[in-house]
């Protein structure tokens, strides 16, 4: 099978159409960015709080609002999160909000306080079996002992128990219940789970309408260092790149690369304000691995440049990075096409926490192959005819040093 | 087949037992492979829940609890070498002036400070020829801060050793700024964990001089607005069923206290003469001498046990005690049990302020671990798929380096025990997507050099030849860029940067040695003529 059969299309004649589709982009990108006052930076960036929980029926939104506003949370946020049949919320509360308090977890602790007071209807003494920890649960068992075990050793029983335990726990924790129950009865499907055990447990846990699946809090000074470090590392990660590139071809194909890579990373940022996503720290990463992908991409395509320059005097430099972009073009076609497979893969199967992250891959894996051929290429042009001839009349100075290279 | 070729297929043979064993290591049976693995493959809090706290040691206030001692110090030496001095303030942490020196005392007192005080620069102060500033040494301020990050680390690390959590790492965070990682996998209910790491737990045993007053303008009052030299303030609560029982009670006690925290050898939960809980406490053999002289002297009297500056109780001394005490107040039996934990582990250096908490439930972390598996399987069978189809015999090559890959690649985190996170999964997905670049770039190439004409052998030879060059080029940019986010980022960051580096690593071995060598085994085994199947 093949796809591309020596193809010769003029691509750097079409660059202002595809320089064109970039500065929209660009621009759309940019005037969202400025429409919605900076870009959406998530919890890890801009601070505050965020409690994800998921309830046993269909949320009412306005009863946890009014119940929220009961423990002085006026301004906490609430959204629905994932499928609508997972009955999950997230509450948020702001940087300023989370920050008002000498404890860090105060928010958190009043939006569960609020949550449980809509939905945890707890009996005296009883502990909250859809909350519980392996742990809790295991030393409960240990210290009633429904299955009188302490007769045969109490370092039996404990293990019994504490396997029992977690057994139970990662029933609750696997779908369909994913972290809910409603009757107690439901974990009589659990291995050992007599049903005296099970009326133990109904004895001593209830079982609220509500589980907490995960809790983010992040301080004031944290987020705005984070955004500074990872703005500075991706800057000295682009820079080492350029070195390197300085050295292994010549100035100017480093600096049309990191140009592009750079393009990459600002219209992905672009979009991800235009579709209203957040920048998260695993967002970050996704944008540091687009920053290698597109790297390698273009890496790929000024090789064979360089590798065409050696063996070919008379042809012009723009035919030339035609002719290299059309080499090595079923390659750029194919990889993308299979790492893009493998990144929508990932967006499409790979759940709600790393949606984000995966998003921003499919969205920056388009780019950055695209950018290669877009940005790079005519960009190289561009700085090999300012600067490159100049210095060497009219000779590239790639294709003299090679030339010596190979005649020596 | 070759000589040669026979020992690269014996290095990699070898390097695949290798991984293996590094993965599942010598199981007996199912159970303990499934156990293994896990043991091996460490996820990180991301994928299997748990809490993860950023916190920062207030490193300023054991730097202020130095220059408060230097004070109490130079005001004893200065009255034992008789030199005299009008007042001496601390403008800050690291700064004291000494004000109303006389002139033919500054030998002395520069004598005094190179000897007693070698941490600290004494120096003039402008305007005032009788006034000297002693400043903390920077060095010396840094290592008492550097130390105080130290103490706390094993503070924290003992209380939570003790508190049963398994497989903790508490780690500082590397911004130089005195923070500290701490990661409790499992725990997805931090509050008890927090309020025990975060207990000052400064214990101190002090003589009671005069109270309980019931709020601290009537314990002034009853000294003349004044309080004796050498005597603090601090509150407390009465004890309960006494008289007005609960409330506010101030007491008047001596500066210097008995005997500390540090003298502590034990301590353990216990009970009351009236059944209630209570901490009781063992001292080493030099506080017991302090404490028994302390308490022969002084029967009758009262002694405050004091937390955190806070006179928890204010027992009468009824008889001489040597090496043993017990801590009463009201506690529950868990208050009491945490408390004999957090006096066992020692106090911390300096308070600690909590900047980041995230708790990922574990029906959260499960759910992950499951949605990551089967989206990575996904995927991987779907490159695998197009693979085949592309380059029919040659797709098997590429798809066999591309499972070695990713098999290299988990061992090697279990053999570095490298902790694998969701950023860490982005490196590994941008390791596979070049290492299957690697081995199209090949492909592509060998495939051109078909067309020109060249026979099988050389068409081979030239296309792992040129590509070589490009693969190495964009491995090593790629490599670079890793290295410079392990040096400098943190976190998140840093996980992505060592999958990616391990990843680029093993597949400049997968995509170049072992992909050639299935070829070269594939042309020894060919009929001459015999068309590449590619």
């Amino acid at each position: 099978m093949e796809l591309f059969r020596e193809p010769k299309i003029d691509w750097l004649g079409k660059k202002w159409y595809l320089i064109g589709g970039s500065l929209v982009l660009f621009a759309a990108g940019a005037i969202s960015v400025a429409t919605k006052g900076g870009l959406g930076y998530g919890i890890d960036f801009r601070g505050g709080t965020l409690v994800y929980v998921k309830l046993a029926k269909q949320p009412d939104l306005d009863a946890i609002r009014a119940e929220l506003k009961r423990q002085n949370l006026g301004e906490a946020t609430l959204q629905r999160f994932g499928a609508a049949a997972e009955h999950e919320v997230i509450v948020g509360l702001g940087l300023k909000e989370t920050a008002a308090n000498e404890a860090l977890d105060a928010g958190k602790r009043a939006i569960l306080t609020a949550l449980g007071a809509l939905y945890g209807t707890s009996p005296a003494g009883k502990s909250d079996f859809n909350n519980a920890s392996p742990q809790t649960v295991a030393e409960q068992l240990i210290a009633t002992d429904p299955l009188r075990l302490a007769a045969r050793g109490s370092e039996e029983a404990v293990k019994t128990y504490r396997n029992l335990a977690e057994a139970l726990i990662s029933f609750r924790n696997s779908p369909p219940r994913s972290g809910l129950i409603s009757d107690f009865q439901e974990l009589r499907s659990v291995e050992g789970a007599t049903p005296i055990l099970v009326e133990a447990l109904a004895k001593d846990f209830y079982l609220s309408g509500f589980a907490v699946r995960n809790t983010e809090i992040v301080g004031p000074k944290v987020g705005a260092d984070l955004r500074r470090q990872a703005l500075y590392v991706t800057l000295a990660g682009l820079a080492a790149m350029l070195i390197y590139i300085w050295f292994r071809f010549e100035l100017i194909y480093g600096v049309a690369s990191v140009v592009a890579v750079f393009h990459d990373v600002v219209l992905t940022l672009g979009i991800f304000s235009l579709l209203n996503e957040e920048i998260s720290l695993s967002v970050i990463a996704a944008l540091l691995t687009l920053v290698g992908y597109s790297m390698n991409d273009t890496i790929v395509v000024f090789d064979r440049v360089r590798e065409n320059l050696r063996l070919n005097r008379r042809e012009s430099f723009v035919d030339l990075l035609n002719r290299s972009i059309n080499q090595t073009l079923s390659r750029t076609v194919l990889t993308s096409g299979l790492t893009f497979l493998a990144v929508l893969s990932l967006y499409l199967f790979g759940g709600e926490v790393i949606r984000g992250f995966a998003l921003a891959l499919v969205i920056g894996f388009i780019i950055g192959s695209y950018s290669s051929v877009a940005i790079a290429s005519p960009l190289a042009v561009f700085l090999q005819e300012r600067f490159g001839k100049r210095r060497l009349g009219e000779r590239p100075r790639v294709y003299e040093r090679e030339a010596a290279g190979v005649r020596r | 087949m070759e000589t040669k070729l026979r020992g690269r297929v014996v290095v990699i043979l070898a390097v695949i037992v290798l991984c293996v064993l590094g993965i599942v290591g010598f199981p007996r049976d199912l159970q303990k492979l499934k156990e293994n693995v896990r043991n091996r493959i460490r996820l990180g809090l991301d994928l299997r829940g748990g809490t993860h706290l950023i916190l920062q040691v207030q490193v300023e206030e054991a730097v202020n609890i130095t220059s408060d001692l230097v004070l109490e110090r130079l005001r004893d030496e200065f009255r034992a070498k008789n030199i005299p001095y009008a007042d001496i303030q601390k403008t800050d942490s690291t700064h004291l002036i000494l004000k109303g020196i006389l002139q033919e005392k500054s030998e002395d007192l520069r004598g005094l400070v190179d000897e007693q005080f070698p941490d600290w620069q004494l120096s003039r102060v402008a305007g005032d020829p009788a006034a000297r500033e002693l400043a903390l040494k920077p060095s010396a301020a840094a290592a008492i801060r550097a130390q105080a990050v130290q103490q706390a680390t094993n503070t924290i690390r003992n209380r939570i050793d003790q508190l049963g959590v398994t497989e903790p790492t508490i780690a500082e965070y590397g911004r130089g700024e005195y923070e500290l990682v701490v990661q409790l996998p499992g725990v997805d209910d931090p509050s008890r964990v927090k309020d025990i790491m975060q207990s000052t737990a400064l214990l101190e045993l002090k003589l009671v001089r005069d109270g309980p007053y019931a709020s601290r303008e009537s314990a002034l009052a009853g000294h003349g607005g004044v309080l004796p030299p050498d005597t603090q303030l601090l509150p407390g609560k009465r004890e309960p069923g006494g008289e007005a029982a609960g409330s506010e009670a101030w007491y008047l006690l001596n500066r210097i206290a008995t005997v500390t925290g540090r003298d502590l050898s034990g301590a353990a939960p216990s009970k009351d003469i009236n059944g209630r809980p209570a901490v009781s406490f063992t001292l080493t053999r030099d506080g017991a001498a302090r404490f028994s002289r302390v308490t022969g002297e002084n029967v009758g009297k009262q002694l405050a046990i004091v937390l955190d500056n806070r006179v928890v109780s204010a027992p009468v001394i009824q008889s001489q005690i040597s090496d043993r005490g017990e801590i009463t107040g009201s506690f529950t039996p868990q208050q009491a049990a945490d408390l004999a934990l957090i006096l066992r582990s020692g106090a911390l250096p300096a308070s600690i302020k909590y900047l980041e908490e995230r708790t990922v439930g574990p029906s959260l972390g499960a759910d992950s671990i499951r949605h990551g598996v089967v989206a990575s399987i996904v995927g991987l069978l779907a490159v695998m798929a197009f693979m085949l189809m592309y380059y029919r015999g040659a797709g098997i090559n590429a798809n066999l380096a591309l499972v070695l890959n990713l098999l290299m690649l988990l061992a090697a985190l279990a053999y570095f025990g490298a902790v694998l996170t969701l950023p860490g999964i982005a490196g590994v997905i941008l390791t596979v997507g070049m290492g299957v670049d690697s081995n199209v770039l090949i492909f592509e190439r060998i495939r051109e050099e078909l067309r020109l004409g060249k026979t099988v052998g050389s068409a081979v030879a030239a296309g792992f030849d040129r590509a070589f060059a490009t693969i190495i080029d964009t491995h090593v940019t790629t490599v670079v860029s890793a290295l410079i986010l392990f040096t400098f980022g943190t976190g998140a960051i840093r996980g992505f940067a060592v999958t990616l580096t391990i990843g680029l690593v093993v597949n400049l071995f997968t995509s170049v040695f072992v992909s050639r060598t299935i070829f070269d085994y594939v042309l020894s085994k060919r009929e001459k003529g015999e068309a590449l199947s590619i």
